[in-house]
């Protein structure tokens, strides 16, 4: 009873509060994401479908959106393996040094992609590098190549899938799965039956995210990539280019896409994603 | 001997769980591990199924050693205090588990699955999911999920600690019926005496994780092995350095009879039980209760002079400390 009459009063009582407050949000929102990304989109299409039509045509635009989507794709995937994994680890078992690993998990969100990115020339660079050269002498070529663009992909995006998984995995406990363990099933079929169905919606949200992050990452990919025409240059890179080269339309028209990919990954989560989680 | 613990000890970090048990839990037979919260019990089942890795001791399961064996090579039937349902798998799905993972038939898996909904009463609500049933309906699911795997031992934590009264004596009832048609080896957690008294075929009582004693109802009631069990068990009233049931007291009215000289401080009217509290010459408070009847019988009132005394045959234990709390057993386990 004494809930439900602070509810009441609260929502009585604060009513016009809480539609300046509504109002300051959307107004915010607006002004900062809406507004400008809508900008993206009309100059994008200034002249019609010419700029779209331009960059889908140059084969140097094509290659650096199918790098794109490759290095993404990749960086997925392995951000997906690895952060259920992880967070499995983090939530369902006790180890010295859980909590540091815990708390550098989050090192990738808080650095600066650009330090990732020099990070990654120091250790693997092919000539100067702590573990470069080695690799090199080997036929494997991380920086200035793909293996290098994927890993600072993966570091930056890293934390995604993790902060999405570990509260669900939190929340849902483990007794389901010693139930299944009861009945029978073993470490995989537990995991495969009972733990996936349940997180589900958590790694699909962050995949979308890491989705998301990865299209869109530049500094810490331009760094290690060398930014080679037609090789290693990526969307994000062609947009810079364009722009910095007075080529506006190209360089919208690839933002656009870049955006587009990825707000309509979240719209679609979003729709799909059931009210009640679990 | 279908269960056989042997010196088993648990410890969770500086917490003793469990300090060398043995208990031998028979087959065929619906065995409670009773003892208030903190006590060991769910350790001890926690073990038994596997969940739990004893830290020394040995588990033996219808004769194999199972000390080493996860859970789910131990073939037991585990059910917990929330259920633990399978929110994503209807209700059949649920139940079906444990043979689509034995990778049973599918018409042989349909059949016993129809078999075990119509025995926890549960036929019409197959397609539904867990989450579309009652708290007592999902228990039952639970149960029928464990003995779809036909285990070896049925083990259940606190299975109706979730549940509101009128739910648990229900279900506590049918559990009774149902192992007196199912008949497998059945353990179960409680903290509720009443529960363990009313269901169990043996209780086993764990304190502190120590055995206090073992078991049949009767035994527990009228030969407590100590001061603790006696409290445990049931109301308890200290006459003397004698810790004794109110109930089993006698009040009489004869100036000149045997007993304890006592004079009437209060009367309470409980239902259908009358409660005497008596202040006896030597100042200790005595609660006696009676039925309505033996009441109106003496015709006392407060303030009234009456002898108390134990009712010959009747379980008492000897106070070990003036100060003992009902949390500090001092004997050591009986088991």
């Amino acid at each position: 009873m004494a809930e439900h009459s602070i509810v009441t009063r609260t929502q009585v009582g604060r009513r016009p509060g809480r539609y300046v407050l509504r109002a300051v949000v959307t107004a915010y929102l607006f002004l900062l994401v809406a507004w400008p990304l809508y900008l993206v989109a009309r100059n994008a299409f200034a002249d019609g479908f010419t700029s779209l039509n331009d960059i889908l045509t140059d084969p140097d635009v094509t290659h650096a959106l199918r790098l794109t989507v490759v290095i993404a794709v990749t960086a997925v995937v392995i951000n997906t393996v690895f952060g259920v994994g992880i967070s499995i680890l983090l939530v369902r078992y006790d180890f010295p040094g859980k909590r540091t690993l815990n708390a550098l998990l989050d090192v990738p969100l808080s650095v600066s992609p650009i330090v990732v990115g020099l990070a990654l020339v120091l250790v693997y660079g092919g000539r100067e590098g702590w573990f470069g050269p080695t690799l090199e002498s080997a036929g494997l070529q991380i920086i200035f190549a793909t293996p290098g663009m994927v890993m600072a992909t993966v570091f930056v995006a890293l934390p995604l899938v993790i902060r999405e998984v570990v509260p669900i995995l939190q929340e849902v406990g483990d007794e389901q799965e010693q139930a299944a363990r009861s009945l029978g099933a073993n470490a995989v079929q537990t995991f495969r039956r009972i733990t996936l169905p349940a997180i589900k919606w958590g790694v699909i949200y962050g995949v979308v995210l890491s989705l998301a992050r990865s299209l869109g990452e530049f500094g810490a990919v331009k760094v290690v990539s060398g930014n080679v025409l037609g090789e290693t240059r990526t969307a994000t890179l062609v947009v810079e280019e364009k722009y910095l080269n007075f080529d506006k339309g190209g360089s919208y028209a690839t933002a656009f896409l870049l955006a587009l990919v990825a707000v309509a990954c979240i719209i679609v989560v979003s729709v799909l994603r059931p009210k009640e989680d679990r | 001997m279908s269960i056989e613990i042997v010196n088993v000890g648990k410890r969770f970090g500086d917490f003793v769980a469990l300090d060398d048990v043995s208990v031998s839990i028979p087959s065929g037979r619906l065995t409670a591990l009773l003892g208030p919260s903190g006590g060991g019990k769910s350790t001890l089942l926690r073990i038994i199924a596997g969940l739990e890795r004893a830290d020394t001791g040995k588990v033996d399961i219808e004769g194999v050693d199972a000390t080493r064996l996860p859970p789910q090579k131990r073939n037991v039937g585990f059910v917990f205090q929330h259920y633990a349902a399978f929110k994503h798998l209807t209700v059949r799905r649920n139940v079906a588990f444990g043979l689509e993972i034995r990778k049973r038939p599918k018409d042989e898996i349909r059949g016993r699955v129809d078999e075990l909904l119509a025995l926890v009463h549960l036929e019409q609500f197959a397609d539904r999911l867990p989450s579309q049933l009652s708290g007592g309906q999902r228990q039952r699911m639970a149960l029928a999920r464990a003995l779809a795997v036909e285990p070896t031992v049925l083990l259940l934590d606190e299975p109706f600690g979730a549940l509101d009264a009128k739910v648990r004596k229900e279900l506590r009832d049918w559990l009774r019926r149902l192992h007196d048609e199912v008949h497998v080896t059945t353990v179960f957690v409680t903290h509720d005496q009443e529960e363990a008294l009313e269901v169990a075929d043996e209780i086993v009582v764990i304190n502190e994780g120590r055995v206090e004693q073992i078991g049949s109802p009767d035994d527990l009631y009228d030969r407590p092995a100590n001061e603790f069990v006696m409290r445990f068990l049931g109301p308890v009233t200290q006459l003397g350095d004698q810790l004794v049931r109110p109930h089993d007291l006698q009040l009489s009215t004869d100036p000149t009879g045997i007993g304890v000289l006592g004079r009437v401080a209060r009367v309470t009217r409980i239902g259908f039980e009358i409660r005497v509290d008596l202040s006896t010459t030597d100042g200790q408070s005595v609660t006696v209760t009676l039925t309505r009847n033996e009441f109106l019988a003496l015709g006392i009132q407060v303030d009234s002079e009456v002898r108390v005394r134990l009712a010959p045959g009747s379980p008492a234990t000897t106070v070990s400390a003036p100060a003992a709390r009902p949390a500090t057993p001092t004997l050591a386990a009986a088991g």
